[in-house]
């Protein structure tokens, strides 16, 4: 999806949002693009291409995932297949949620996501590998990317961020104590 | 060391830093709404998990809810299940939660402040990206996804990663017929719909203090356009004003002590941000947008730019794909562009003060002919206060339709959305592809501008109309 600013009302459609699944949303991806795409005679929509039929990178224009914070833009990329966005850049909130699904955004400089684009519209696959941090095409140098470090790690981990937080509960009680005694309004029943 | 006021939220809610500047962060408020938590409750439920502070959460339906016929049951299944779902969890969990009938219902951005759940010096999350709005009031508040809203109910925390400092100044009188919502479409247009991405912005300047409460809450809600998860403006006694006497703010002593906290919540003299934005405030013109961002706003005075003028290969795509969408030309005039609909509502511009600024324009005049125009407040007391102004009469007398309150065809998940190719004059916040329905065409504006393509059924300069 080489175009900038890709929102998240055209990777999951808001209409679509009424349904309250998580699981097996992937059919909705791109829905109206698709569509529009599909009535256009002798026009295939870019994901269907047969060279693109099994793909699980996505190489996108610059801030991809813009707009809306709904999940679901995450989930049906996920239902769909992918496990990794690469762009120029995200939307903020899009990309935080990419971690929380075990989705992998991918931040390059323009020329390295178009150079990578135009490889893939060859058919030339690619090697994305978290613990390297590096996209690896056959034959040539590896691309190095950079994650933070506690995210990255939650990738590879899988644990659980709500057990996590929790494993300093004394902390959080502490900050409500001292937060309560400075702004004690905050805690009078809202 | 001199902070700006983010800086000072952020550390006045860090309950741990975690490196890297990551740190863990104490939510004071969460906002709920029906159709962004349905999977929240699921996770909270399968970990088996409690709330932990049911007190400083809220929930409204707004997403889903109709707009017209209120005291029936819903008429779509899904939509009348999504409410349903979400009256279940806020009673299995013990959080407050406004129902359809309560006088207090409403977009979650307009009823946050409305009631005072919205405070200065506060953390508030809430699962939608126009959660920025609440910033307005001095306090850091910012959009989350699903899965955050489920950490947050049962930690009251959240991860995060601290955003840089954008200042926005907006120096200048404004033309009183310019309004909040032209300065964010003027502003979105010049630093671009990524502009802020990984900032939190706090507007300022002479602007910005003019403004009312309801002009801040545009100005911030629209921050996510330029990509600002945060919008602020340092609280002030525009922003007393506005509180005081509200049904959830503090009273009494209370009051007062809060006030006291609240006026040391500003940006200290010499704070760096990592990035200044000036805008001549006054020499802004009514905007209008043309593309399928927010960032495709120019001038109604000028002409539809030609994608081929663009030297970014991807940018380029963009535009001539947002053209195509749209059914526009290069070079053709923006105000000449007929219009099928118009929507004045949403949690940018369905306040109080929008409708009145809509109303003043099209008192005594009718829709034109053909054009079907809806009113839907952003809230329940809104939409009482108008009618205790008149403001209803003004609107129906023109050929107004006056609804019931909720987000409606600002994201048309309800039944209110337009038909494939209905081009529509909008006081929402986004014109993305298929934002009111599929294949609709939206073209963002204030409530004035929307107004006045209303009677002309084209868009046009307010300011022409109004002279
Ligand atoms: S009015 Fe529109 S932008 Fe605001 S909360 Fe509702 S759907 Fe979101």
């Amino acid at each position: 999806m080489l175009e900038d600013d890709i929102d998240t009302d055209v990777i999951f459609p808001a209409r679509f949002l009424l349904n309250m699944d998580k699981e097996g949303l992937g059919h909705y991806l791109f829905h109206d693009r698709r569509l529009a795409a599909e009535e256009k005679p002798g026009n295939v929509f870019v994901l269907d291409r047969p060279v693109f039929k099994n793909a699980r990178i996505l190489i996108a224009g610059a801030n991809f995932g813009c707009g809306s914070s709904r999940e679901q833009a995450v989930w049906t990329l996920k239902g769909a297949g992918f496990i990794c966005v690469i762009a120029a850049s995200f939307g903020e909130i899009f990309h935080a949620n990419c971690f929380k699904n075990g989705l992998l955004p991918i931040v390059l400089p323009d020329e390295t996501v178009s150079s990578l684009a135009s490889q893939a519209e060859q058919g030339i696959c690619f090697t994305v590998d978290l613990l390297t941090q590096t996209i690896t095409v056959a034959g040539q140098p590896a691309i190095n990317f950079s994650i933070d470090e506690q995210r990255r790690q939650s990738l590879l981990n899988g644990r659980d961020e709500t057990d996590d937080i929790l494993l300093g509960l004394a902390d959080i009680e502490h900050f409500e104590a001292k937060h309560r005694s400075r702004q004690p309004w905050l805690f009078e029943s809202a | 060391m001199a902070q700006t006021l983010y800086e000072k939220l952020w550390e006045s809610h860090l309950v741990s830093t975690e490196g890297d500047g990551a740190g863990l962060i104490y939510v004071d408020r969460h906002l709920l709404h029906e159709v962004s938590t349905p999977q929240s409750f699921l996770a909270l439920e399968k970990a088996g998990r409690s709330v932990r502070r049911p007190d400083s959460t809220l929930a409204v339906c707004d997403h889903a809810v109709p707009t017209r016929g209120r005291n029936l049951p819903i008429e779509d299944l899904q939509a009348r299940a999504q409410v349903a779902r979400l009256e279940q969890n806020t009673a299995a969990f013990g959080i407050p939660y406004i129902d359809l009938q309560d006088k207090r219902q409403g977009i979650v951005h307009v009823i946050g402040p409305e009631l005072g759940f919205t405070l200065p010096g506060i953390t508030l999350a809430c699962s939608d990206s126009h959660t920025s709005t609440h910033g307005a009031f001095g306090a850091l508040a910012f959009g989350i996804g699903a899965s955050e809203c489920a950490v947050i109910l049962a930690t009251q925390c959240l991860r995060q990663h601290q955003s840089k400092c954008m200042l926005v100044r907006l120096e200048g009188q404004v033309h009183n017929l310019v309004s909040p919502k032209d300065l964010a479409l003027a502003l979105i247009a010049a630093i671009r719909a990524d502009g802020a991405n990984g900032y939190a912005i706090e507007y300022a300047g002479s602007a910005v203090d003019a403004m009312t409460m309801e002009g801040r809450m545009t100005l911030c809600n629209m921050s996510i356009e330029a990509g600002a998860r945060v919008g602020m403006v340092a609280p002030d006694e525009t922003t007393f004003a506005y509180l005081k006497g509200r049904p959830m703010a503090p009273q009494g002593v209370m009051w007062d002590q809060a006030v006291a906290y609240w006026r040391t919540l500003k940006t200290d003299q010499n704070a760096v941000f990592d990035r200044e934005v000036h805008l001549d405030a006054a020499s802004v013109e009514p905007h209008v947008t043309w593309g399928t961002s927010p960032q495709d706003a120019s001038p109604i005075s000028s002409t539809i730019p030609d994608p081929e003028s663009i030297a970014d290969p991807f940018q380029r795509k963009r535009l001539s794909q947002a053209l195509a969408y749209m059914g526009l030309t290069p070079g053709s005039r923006l105000d000449e562009i007929a219009i099928d609909k118009v929507f004045i509502g949403s949690c940018t511009n369905g306040r109080i003060e929008d409708l009145r600024a809509a109303a003043a324009i099209s008192k005594g005049h009718s829709v034109a002919h053909g054009v079907t125009a809806l009113v839907v407040p952003g809230s329940t007391q809104v939409k009482h206060q108008a009618e205790a102004e008149g403001l209803d009469r003004i609107f129906l007398d023109a050929g107004y339709q006056w609804r019931e309150a909720g987000c409606s065809l600002c994201v048309a998940i309800n039944d209110d959305r337009l038909a494939p190719g209905e081009r529509c004059a909008s006081t929402s916040n986004r014109n993305f592809e298929g934002r009111q329905g599929a294949g609709s065409r939206t073209h963002l504006m204030s409530p004035a501008m929307a107004a006045a393509a209303a009677i002309t059924g084209h868009l046009v300069d307010v300011r022409k109309l109004a002279g």
